[in-house]
């Protein structure tokens, strides 16, 4: 989490770079096609030298000559030798990146930004919640919860997309639930297309969900409204503010807390965030035009 | 498994009814099963109970000139069916078993006959239906927003 303190205009981790705003060449490894409009890319380091990071931490990837876009990462933390991005393609970068072939040189800055910090669940139960897109930057945790299973008591992966076509990583949710003990309950918005399983919002899942909540450590990631009713309906279980995180997105350009396009009132979300604890983000998150 | 009597007073939807409501609650219920496919009710039909699911999932279904459309679906420990409280009391929409079903049915026609002879009865089973249909809005109204299908996320 970031600290509640004063701070400089980047965090230690930024200042132990040499720069920041200097991209690392990574190579495309390859690109697998997810859903319609969803790709995961695999880097590798040009220079093969590792990339540490954390679970929650974005990257600011770079498609030369088209732009740059933050973007969380996918993989497993205990691989430095690669890089994982879901990617939706919503815009001229993010159609770029997907569209780079094997061997196409982008360019990495960070990563930056606080991790979910999901050891500290341990103990307890621990309630993930994604939205669309927003299962992405989970993985991580997940994958890192997982390697370490025994640590944790009742695990659940509250997860709402837009269609049955749109859920990503089935393979993935499959090998959780049956493998590893992790309750998998999936609901889209809209049900056509033979769809025999649940139509509605993902916080009716929450309601729903069997868990102790007032240890609980509960994780929550996709579109802001979508996070805003999620924690309240987290916080009405009874799960405690601090152990409620959510990774807030807004607009990161420069990634070490100079550039103010990702204000969040007192709060530079690239630095301070993404991941932040709903005791801060509440006050925040209830005001109109912030 | 727990008869109606037992079951009703544990339920949240019905918590902190005195015991003779619940007893005359249970009175007027029984126990339903269907299987997948079969259809709990259907829209235009007159909507004579309202259910509380024990066990299984249901699709609540708009009719389309290809195939239904699933709007919502509910399943263990819901409440279905508020058409019974709203004239023309008709069913709005189909509701079909998706795995097997069990649930308590509720003689609205009993129900509504008793509520206009006791408001009181009649005002607190409104607060509680209405607090079910604000979460059904509310559902609908974000899902509306598309969030997952834009810019967003």
């Amino acid at each position: 989490m970031g600290s509640p303190g004063p701070r400089g205009v980047a965090g230690p981790a930024t200042l132990a770079r040499p720069d920041p705003m200097l991209p690392r060449p990574f190579l495309v490894r390859r690109t697998r096609q997810d859903t319609r409009d969803t790709y995961t890319l695999q880097l590798e380091p040009a220079d093969g030298e590792p990339l540490s990071w954390a679970p929650g931490q974005f990257i600011m990837l770079h498609a030369f000559g088209v732009g740059e876009a933050p973007i969380s990462i996918t993989g497993d933390h205990t691989r430095t030798d690669r890089l994982e991005h879901t990617i939706r393609n919503v815009g001229s970068v993010t159609a770029a990146l997907i569209a780079a072939a094997p061997g196409t040189v982008l360019g990495v800055r960070g990563p930056f930004g606080t991790g979910w910090e999901v050891a500290t669940g341990q103990g307890a139960d621990v309630v993930f919640v994604a939205g669309g897109i927003g299962l992405a930057p989970l993985r991580p945790a997940i994958l890192e919860l997982i390697g370490r299973r025994a640590d944790y008591d009742r695990v659940l992966l509250l997860y709402g997309a837009r269609t049955p076509e749109d859920i990503l990583f089935g393979d993935d949710l499959r090998s959780w639930a049956e493998r590893h003990g992790i309750v998998v309950e999936v609901t889209v918005d809209n049900g056509q297309h033979a769809w025999r399983g649940r139509v509605g919002l993902v916080t009716q899942l929450i309601t729903m969900a069997g868990f102790d909540a007032v240890p609980a450590l509960a994780l929550v990631c996709g579109p802001e409204v979508m996070m805003r009713y999620a924690a309240q309906a987290l916080s009405g279980r009874g799960v405690q503010p601090e152990r409620l995180r959510l990774s807030m997105e807004r607009n990161m350009k420069c990634g070490v807390g100079l550039c103010g396009h990702c204000q969040l009132r007192e709060l530079f979300l690239c630095v301070d965030g993404p991941v932040l604890g709903y005791d801060r983000l509440a006050p925040l998150m209830a005001r109109a035009e912030l | 498994m727990q008869t109606i009597e037992q079951y009703l007073p544990e339920h949240p939807f019905f918590h902190g009814l005195d015991a003779a409501t619940t007893d005359l609650l249970a009175g007027c219920a029984v126990n339903v099963h269907l299987r997948p496919g079969e259809f709990l009710f259907r829209e235009g039909e007159p909507a004579d109970h309202f259910y509380v699911l024990r066990s299984g999932r249901i699709a609540i279904e708009v009719r389309t000139p290809g195939r239904p459309i699933v709007l919502d679906t509910a399943e263990d420990g819901e409440v279905v069916g508020w058409s019974w409280i709203v004239p023309p009391y008709l069913w709005t929409f189909d509701g079909c078993a998706s795995t097997d079903l069990s649930a308590v049915a509720f003689d609205a026609v009993c129900l509504r006959a008793k509520c206009l002879t006791h408001p009181l009865l009649g005002y607190d089973l409104m607060m509680r239906f209405v607090q079910l249909m604000n979460k059904r809005v509310l559902s609908a109204r974000i899902r509306l927003l598309d969030l997952y299908g834009g810019g967003h996320g």
